[in-house]
Formats: structure tokens, C-alpha cells, sequence
């Protein structure tokens, strides 16, 4: 299953070697799964650590004195209000409030630091290189390497190489050497749990892989349990739960717009997404539990329980944690309550299933 | 297992008499990866070859499963209402999704033996 045309992180070797399953994704080759499968490794995470290479997303660092400022005329986050290494989760907005990509941002020595959606590196380098001030600079870190370090082991398992690990507090980044490589590590994640993103140079990627997956508490996590992961944690996919037709407060993401922002706006959309804020929007993203075993999946159809048309899951399937369906969707913000009841349309069968709070698996990670 | 024939869609069906035993194969399971949910049909129900008689959903999604046979559904295997991963663990085996009482074993001739099946496989790599 050799196909040419897909680009190859810095670890594709190495996900061959573990007899990884390789399949196209965002125009890369990446593993979905290893010989354990997606339930296992899904279990494995959350149990001890997990390692997931995500060098297909992209990093960009934003270089400039004021990359803060100008950032913020493209986001909704508060981005000046971050002090050095510290980082935050904000979104590209549209004109009419959609989001363009969703990202984390860090404060760095001289700038910023952004790691875009596979899916939409090149949309959110226009964005930068389109919106930005002319006293920008911002390169892309074309094939450098992205792992990430999850589960509640995590912390041991990578304070031991890099001993300042420990000291970092949640959503924090710092310089650190893992056994000699120099990396960028940041207690950060995707998964509900504790853990690290760490950017390394191409040419130790998978040394770094190797050293950390040298620990017998770690295994290799595919792409499939990295998003039961997400999606147990209550975390949107870019695509599926959020696009430029859904606005940060129709998704949920309010939490993520600082009280000066929603105050002085100054970003795409801002108008409409300050409107949505003062009279809630007509629709928002909830957590649906369906009934028993079946999966909904996204584009399911949902229906209130007099069976008229309620709105739509975006991101549904297995939750390998609570060996039951799980699903994320929008529906009319009157029946956004934990607890409603709604009528999913399985394949032409009308399953129950109700509202309920997200995350589906409590967060295991301390602080914000 | 001479009397076990296979499907272009990656389905087995042993026969005994003029039922036939209907699964998916090792092949399809390990392409589908852990299997969730299985959608059985109700016993009773006819099915002619080529329909999609039931769901097998893997973590990551539903995929149906086609007739290699026309007849009637004499048995669902229930065991995979609790425990689906039967079909991963023994796909050819305790795995089994229906028994089906073949209209017209002559539809038996249109299936692969082993030897072909292993043929088209080695194909697909």
C-alpha cells in the first residue's frame, strides 16, 4: 500500500517498523493504528501514556514585537494577555463568524508560536501571511516533528529525560533537552489527560520516539484512538465540528474569548459573534448519549422527541471507556439542556438518546 | 473446510444441507479493525443475493454486509449482540453472523474456493 503521492512525517519509518497501519490523511501518510488496535490503544492512554505523531500539523512560528497585537485582529482570543511560554486555544474567524481553523498559540522569545489543523495548513498560512502587519514574519517549520505525550503517566515518563518536564504548569511550553535532544515541549494535548506536545528537529524525531517509547509504560497511538480520545474528551475536530459555518459560541467555544475581546472586538466577525453573546445563538454543540450499542455517526439526523427535525451529530462513534456510543452535535439551543430527550435517525431506525454534559470521561489534567 | 465458500465482498458461507453459515472473513475483519455493533436481520426475513442484510460497525465505521446467497434467515447469531468482537476474534468461527436456507444452492457455483479467494487477496496487496 505504497502510494507515492502522500508526504511522509519524520517518523513514517518507524510507524512501518511497528506494523503501523498506514492510511492517507490531510495528504500524508499516517498511522491509524498498530497490532494493538484502536480500543487498546485507546485504553492504553488512559491508563498510562500514549505517543502520537502529529508532525502532519502545521507549525508556524510568528516572529515580530508586536505578533501578539496583530494576531489578535485575525482571533477572538486574548493573546496579548499571554506572558512568555504560556499558551491558549483560540480560532481564525471569517467575516460572518465561522471559524477558518481552530489552534493553539504560544508566547515565544521574539513572538508566537501557532500549530495549524493538518487539514487547514495551507487556508491558515494564508490567513497569517494575508492578515498579519507588515512587521511580521512568519515562517512555516515545514516537516519538522510534532509527537505528543499523553495519558496519566506522561509526567514520569518524560521527567525522567527531561527533568524540567515536571515543572511545567498546564497550557506552559519551555526549551528542554529529552536525553540530550533539544526539543519544545508544552504540557498540552488533545486527549483529556495529562501530557506534552514536543517539537523536535526532522533529523531526531525518531530518536526521540524511540527513546520515549524505550519506556515500557508507552505505546505507540494511532490516528483512529486519537479521536475516540478527543471525542470522549468533548474536543471539536476541525471539519466535523466546527467550519466556517459554525461560530465559537454556537460550538461552545465561548470560554476561549476573553472578556476585553468580547468587550472591544476587533476581530473577523466580531459583530455577529458579540450579537450571538448577548442574545445566545439559535443553536449549539452538545454532548448525545445514544441508547445502546449502535453508533451514531456524524451527519446522523436528530429529532426532538415529537420526531421534528432538531439538527445534526458531527462527530459520533465508540467510546472504548464507557463501552457505549457517544456522539457531538448541534441542535435548537431550547433543547441544549443535559437531560433532553432526543430521536436519533440510525439508518432509518429511531433511537433514543439524550443530552448530556461533556466531557464524556472527566479531564484529567490539572489546572488551565 | 471444502464446503466453505467466499465472496467478492469478503463474506464465507459453510454449507451443511441447504443452509449455509454466513460470516465475514479474516481478511475483512482485520481491514475493519475492532468491531462495535453488529445489526442482525430478524430470523424470517428473505434476502435475495446482493443485499445488504447487516452492519458490522468497527470503531471507525459501519460497513454492510452483502448476501452472497438468496434464502431465508434461519438463525442470527445473538452471542454478537453482547460481545461483537467475536467477530474479530474468531471471524470464521464463533463470529458467524446468520444461517440463511439457500433458495438455490446452484448461486453456490458464482462463489470463490479457498484457493481463489487467497488468489484475489494476494491481488488486493
Amino acid at each position: 500500500m505504497s502510494d507515492t503521492s502522500l508526504a511522509h512525517t519524520p517518523l513514517y519509518d518507524l510507524h512501518v517498523e511497528l506494523g503501523a497501519k498506514m492510511v492517507p490523511f490531510a495528504g500524508y501518510a499516517m498511522p491509524v493504528q498498530y497490532a494493538a488496535g484502536i480500543i487498546a490503544e485507546h485504553l492504553h492512554t488512559r491508563e498510562k501514556a500514549g505517543l502520537f505523531d502529529v508532525s502532519h500539523m502545521g507549525q508556524v512560528t510568528i516572529a515580530g514585537a508586536n505578533a501578539a497585537e496583530a494576531l489578535e485582529a485575525l482571533v477572538p482570543g486574548d493573546i496579548q494577555a499571554l506572558e512568555q511560554g504560556r499558551m491558549r486555544y483560540t480560532q481564525f474567524t471569517t467575516s460572518s463568524g465561522g471559524i477558518i481553523d481552530d489552534f493553539m498559540a504560544t508566547r515565544r522569545e521574539g513572538g508566537l508560536s501557532v500549530v495549524l489543523n493538518a487539514s487547514r495548513k495551507a487556508v491558515g498560512l494564508d490567513v497569517l501571511r494575508g492578515g498579519l502587519t507588515a512587521d511580521c514574519t512568519v515562517e512555516h517549520l515545514e516537516g519538522r516533528g510534532l509527537l505528543a505525550l499523553q495519558g496519566p503517566m506522561a509526567v514520569d515518563v518524560l521527567s525522567k529525560l527531561a527533568p524540567a518536564a515536571a515543572d511545567l504548569p498546564f497550557m506552559a511550553g519551555a526549551d528542554v533537552e529529552v536525553g540530550g535532544i533539544p526539543v519544545y515541549a508544552s504540557r498540552s494535548g488533545y486527549t483529556g489527560e495529562d501530557g506534552y506536545e514536543i517539537s523536535v528537529a526532522a533529523e531526531h524525531a525518531a530518536d526521540l520516539a524511540q527513546m520515549l517509547l524505550d519506556d515500557d509504560r508507552v505505546a505507540p497511538i494511532g490516528l483512529g484512538a486519537r479521536d475516540t480520545l478527543r471525542l470522549e474528551a468533548g474536543l471539536c475536530l476541525y471539519g466535523n465540528d466546527i467550519d466556517e459555518t459554525t461560530s465559537p459560541v454556537e460550538a461552545g467555544l465561548l470560554w476561549s474569548i476573553g472578556k476585553r475581546r468580547r468587550t472591544e472586538g476587533g476581530f473577523p466577525g466580531d459583530s455577529v459573534i458579540q450579537q450571538q453573546i448577548a442574545d445566545g445563538p439559535a443553536r449549539r454543540r452538545v454532548g448525545i448519549r445514544p441508547e445502546g450499542r449502535a453508533p451514531a455517526r456524524a451527519h446522523t439526523v436528530v429529532n426532538d422527541e415529537a420526531g421534528a427535525q432538531a439538527g445534526e451529530i458531527t462527530s459520533g462513534g465508540f467510546s472504548p471507556s464507557l463501552q457505549a456510543p457517544i456522539a457531538m452535535g448541534y441542535v435548537r439551543t431550547g433543547l441544549a439542556k443535559a437531560e433532553t430527550k432526543l430521536s436519533l435517525d440510525v439508518r432509518g431506525k429511531a433511537v433514543p438518546a439524550e443530552v448530556v454534559k461533556m466531557p464524556f470521561v472527566q479531564k484529567r489534567y490539572s489546572g488551565k | 473446510m471444502s464446503n466453505v465458500k467466499y465472496s467478492k465482498d469478503h463474506e464465507w458461507i459453510a454449507m451443511d444441507g441447504d443452509v449455509g453459515t454466513i460470516g465475514i472473513t479474516e481478511y475483512a475483519q482485520e481491514q475493519l479493525g475492532d468491531v462495535v455493533f453488529v445489526e442482525l436481520p430478524d430470523v424470517g426475513r428473505e434476502i435475495s443475493k446482493g443485499d445488504d442484510f447487516a452492519v458490522v460497525e468497527s470503531v471507525k465505521a459501519a460497513s454492510e454486509i452483502y448476501a452472497p446467497v438468496s434464502g431465508e434467515i434461519v438463525e442470527a447469531n445473538e452471542a454478537l449482540n453482547d460481545n461483537p468482537a467475536l467477530i474479530n476474534e474468531s471471524a470464521m468461527g464463533d463470529g458467524w453472523i446468520v444461517k440463511v436456507k439457500l433458495s438455490d444452492t446452484g448461486e453456490l457455483d458464482d462463489l470463490m474456493d479457498a484457493g481463489a479467494y487467497q488468489e484475489m487477496l494476494k491481488e488486493l496487496e
